[in-house]
């Protein structure tokens, strides 16, 4: 078995606003191995980004927090990790990629120095042409000439600018990579181009990538694992083939897949999952999806469904109880 | 669908109440700004405007506060406290009315040039830009110079100093409010201009419009009593903040109370109206609070 | 750019001419004689109307304008009412006073401003965050003149540190500077935290803490010079205010600038003075606009690279 680089155990995580207190990630588990690329699919504010963003410990301070579980990166627990080391482990171990790319770069910085900085702030012992010779290497590696790294963001197009970021959270070459929709901004033609530049790239350096998404497409594309998240909770986890295969799902998930046109069966209308997701900051009791769910059970409302596996296929369901 | 537009606009303006119920500080500004209207209102009940502002005596000059003159007495052995409730009176009466005077100016050239845009937009805008390059201080010194001193010919200098400011407020609402879908949609029901206007764009641009009249009261009476102190503003006699502070600064070194209280209260009512126009510009965008 | 400045210089003429002509026309709504004004009442109907046609008064308005700009450009200006010598020296002898105070005024409120914003946005909801935000408030309340005499009170004639009025030395400049900048400091802590609280916010804010920068390296290399954006713009229109504003101050400190000529012809009714000094501080406020803007796409590479490159 692999090394395993990133482990979310039990995760709870929840906003505190003035008025209420919104439950994001609701006892979370994930583990992703090191190559391995695991997707993370779910609707808007299923609290896929809030995952993100805690094992990178930069959840909005004062307003977010992890009130429970455990996040091991490389075997470290980061809830111990004091800040001054989390800075050293972010962008050389663990790096992100923001979903827009529109307005993740400095605009008043060249495209150059902002990659220069991440490798600097790692490779303290690097001379100013290392550093510079780093910055090239990496836009090449990316498709952009070297020559435009004093460049500003504003000139390049919003693919180009994924890229820059892309080549950002590549430079010091990290052993997870998490991308949150890192294509959904970008027009479709882009947008393939940018995912087959990640997974070369990913597949280069043997970095493990937690990818996060909405569009299915994509993960049958990338992704060797898939969990399915709903209500800060992952209802079903499983290989590719068996989340797009396989004979038994969450029905949140068939649900899902039911939203995608299905050309070879033309007579069938898309289907749509009734009703909105719940508010975050008033969950209901037992299965979060029961108010949704059109084989809802009565246990469904009062009790919170267990973990039915099989071959390593993970489903929360009562359905299945039996 | 008319029905739940309404709601959903009662409802909007029910939660910007609400925010703005929150904010204590606004609240504070409000009570206090409403409390000096009262005492505005009600001068002649406080203190007799004759007896105590006017009449000269010469047994209670400089006197200082004590139980019967809280504030003391000026110059003159009027008294300062009933000075200064009438002249609560004047400087909102000034600053609210020019306010109000230079906005429906300032509306009407805003709201054309923001409708309109193009050719008019941009003769009149420029024409703004040149009013405004003038600094307003300056603006309303050479009216002033020109027409001579008194308080309507203050009146017609701060409204002139401002109505660009107005219009700039107004068009650039407009504007934003213009490019949005809604007002798209509803020229495509084929609803007429002056509908568009009335209906979708004041309601909408009205906001910040609120915003910037409330803290223009307040610029426009820190500016009156600059104006009276430098002595071409509201002319003696008349209970005036500022030139009341004129009149006592000669003989601030012997008796501060003279330049003390009429100070305070421009700064008590400046602050009310600063206090309660940024609580509603927190209202009206929660994003730019936190 | 030199072209870009040239084309901004050239844009200022209407400015300038349009600023005359407001000027030019709204002291010629005075009403009443000047040459009474200027000769006494006393004098002779002939001598006024002498006095008028000297000066080419009952020409008609445009006439007298196009004469007036007409002269300005030959550096001929009109002499005042009351001395009979050409307003340009009087206003260019007191005008570096005024300007002095604009500029000082100007300074104290940026360093004074953008450092208490900036610590203000850093330490949110901490005390120091309230208390120079309460100041703030405070001190966009208070008149400027008002807070000159206070300043005067305690500083001259309680503890007699600092002179109370004249520019004999700098030190006669400190209370005047102080009274000048603290209604734009205050509007200037409030808008470097709000434009600081912004940036703090915004997504490649998160990126830099991403790759793992320090809260400093994040604030100064990243923040800061995207909030000071606003601020710059503020500070340029802050200029012309100052003016307003040193004009007002100079009558609290007996500052013989030009606010002290300027107030003192209103009295006399010396329309050219009033009018030669109104639109002298205006031109300059228009000017200092103008190096600010210039500045400013200079600092923001959007802009910088759309009037740079052609």
């Amino acid at each position: 078995m692999a090394d395993i680089i990133l482990d979310i155990k039990n995760l709870y995580i929840s906003y505190r606003t003035d008025d209420a207190v919104v439950r994001a990630v609701n006892g979370l588990n994930l583990t992703i191995e090191a190559g391995e690329t695991v997707g993370l699919v779910g609707e808007t504010g299923a609290g896929k980004t809030t995952t993100a963003l805690s094992v990178m410990k930069l959840l909005p301070e004062k307003i977010g927090s992890v009130d429970q579980g455990s996040i091991f990166l490389d075997g470290e627990n980061v809830m111990e990790i004091p800040e001054k080391k989390m800075r050293m482990l972010r962008g050389s171990k663990v790096a992100m990629i923001f979903q827009d790319p529109m307005t993740s770069l400095n605009p008043t910085q060249p495209v150059g120095n902002q990659i220069g900085e991440v490798v600097k702030l790692h490779n303290t012992d690097f001379s100013k042409a290392q550093v510079d010779s780093r910055v090239c290497e990496m836009l090449e590696v990316v498709g952009i000439p070297a020559g435009r790294r004093n460049e500003y963001p504003h000139q390049f197009s919003g693919g180009m600018k994924q890229r820059v970021v892309i080549a950002m959270a590549l430079a010091c070459e990290p052993n997870l990579l998490l991308a949150d929709e890192p294509t959904t901004a970008l027009d479709v033609t882009i947008q393939a181009q940018v995912l087959k530049l990640m997974i070369e790239l990913k597949q280069k350096m043997n970095t493990a990538m937690l990818l996060i998404t909405h569009d299915l497409g994509i993960v049958a594309k990338i992704c060797d694992k898939v969990g399915i998240m709903y209500a800060g909770e992952i209802i079903e986890f499983g290989s590719i083939e068996q989340i797009f295969g396989g004979e038994w799902h969450h029905p949140y998930t068939q649900g899902l897949f039911g939203a995608i046109p299905n050309l070879r069966r033309k007579d069938k209308r898309l289907h749509s999952i009734e009703g909105m997701m719940p508010d975050p900051a008033a969950l209901p009791e037992g299965c979060k999806f029961h108010t949704r769910c059109s084989c809802s059970l009565e246990k469904c409302k009062t009790d919170i469904p267990p973990c039915m596996e099989q071959n390593g296929h993970q489903v929360f369901c009562w359905k299945y109880a039996e | 669908m008319e029905k739940t537009k309404e709601r959903k606009q009662r409802s909007q303006i029910s939660m910007i109440l609400h925010r703005l119920k929150k904010n204590k500080l606004a609240m504070f500004g409000l009570v206090v700004f409403l409390f000096l209207v009262l005492v505005a209102i009600f001068a002649d009940f406080i203190a007799d405007y004759d007896s105590l502002c006017v009449r000269q005596n010469a047994e209670l000059r400089y006197l200082t506060p004590c139980a019967e003159h809280i504030f003391g007495c000026d110059e003159y052995g009027r008294d300062i406290f009933a000075r200064i409730v009438h002249g609560t009176r004047i400087s909102l009466f000034v600053g609210v009315v020019s306010v109000l005077i230079s906005l429906a100016f300032g509306a009407l050239i805003g709201a054309v040039a923001g409708y309109y845009g193009g050719k008019v937009d941009n003769i009149l805008m420029r024409i703004m830009d040149v009013f405004l390059a003038i600094p307003s201080t300056l603006l309303a010194i050479s009216i002033v110079a020109a027409l001579g001193q008194g308080m309507a010919n203050l009146m017609i200098a701060m409204c002139i100093s401002q109505v660009p400011r107005s219009a700039r407020i107004v068009r650039s609402s407009i504007l934003s409010v213009k490019g949005q879908e809604f007002i798209e949609a509803a020229k495509c029901y084929g609803s007429s201009d002056g509908w568009i206007i009335l209906r979708h764009i004041i309601p909408n641009a009205i906001g910040p419009i609120i915003v910037q009249s409330t803290l223009n009261v307040a610029r426009m009476i820190l500016t009156i009593s600059g104006l009276s102190f430098v002595g071409l503003g509201i002319s003696p006699p008349t209970p005036e903040w500022g030139s009341m502070l004129s009149a006592g600064r000669s003989v601030m070194r012997y008796y501060p109370h003279l330049v003390l209280f009429p100070g305070i209260a421009i700064a008590i009512t400046v602050l009310s109206l600063n206090l309660f126009g940024d609580g509603l510009r927190d209202a009206l965008d929660p994003k730019m609070k936190k | 750019m030199i072209k870009y400045i040239l084309k901004r210089l050239l844009m200022m003429i209407p400015v300038i001419l349009g600023i005359s002509f407001i000027i030019f026309a709204i002291m010629d709504l005075t009403p009443g004689d000047p040459a009474a004004s200027a000769l006494g009442e006393g004098s002779s109907v002939e001598a006024r109307e002498r006095w008028r046609e000297e000066r080419g008064l009952n020409d008609p308005f445009f006439v007298r304008y196009g004469r007036f700009i007409l002269d300005a450009l030959r550096g001929e200006f009109p002499d005042s009412y009351s001395t009979n010598e050409p307003v340009n020296e009087e206003v260019l002898y007191r005008f570096p006073t005024t300007l002095k105070l604009a500029l000082l005024g100007t300074a104290l409120s940026v360093v004074v401003g953008v450092s208490v914003g900036i610590i203000s946005a850093v330490k949110q909801y901490s005390i120091i965050d309230s208390v120079s935000m309460i100041t703030a408030m405070l001190l966009t309340s208070i008149p400027a003149f008002w807070m000159g005499l206070m300043l005067i009170l305690l500083f001259s004639l309680k503890l007699n540190w600092l002179p109370a009025t004249g520019i004999d030395n700098w030190k006669s400049y400190i209370l005047p500077m102080i009274a000048v900048a603290i209604n734009t400091m205050a509007s200037l802590i409030r808008l470097t935290r709000s434009s600081m609280l912004e940036v703090i916010r915004a997504d490649y804010i998160r990126t830099a803490k991403a790759k793992g920068a320090t809260q400093k390296q994040v604030i100064f290399k990243h923040a800061l010079r995207n909030a000071l954006l606003p601020v710059i713009t503020q500070i340029g229109i802050n200029f012309g205010i100052q003016l307003g504003g040193a004009i007002i101050i100079e009558q609290v400190f007996a500052i013989p600038g030009l606010g002290t000529l300027m107030i003192n012809s209103v009295r006399l009714k010396d329309t050219p003075m009033v009018m030669m000094s109104i639109t002298f501080v205006a031109i300059a406020a228009g000017l200092v606009n103008l190096v600010v803007d210039l500045l400013y796409t200079l600092i923001d590479p959007r802009t910088k690279s759309t009037f740079v490159k052609n």
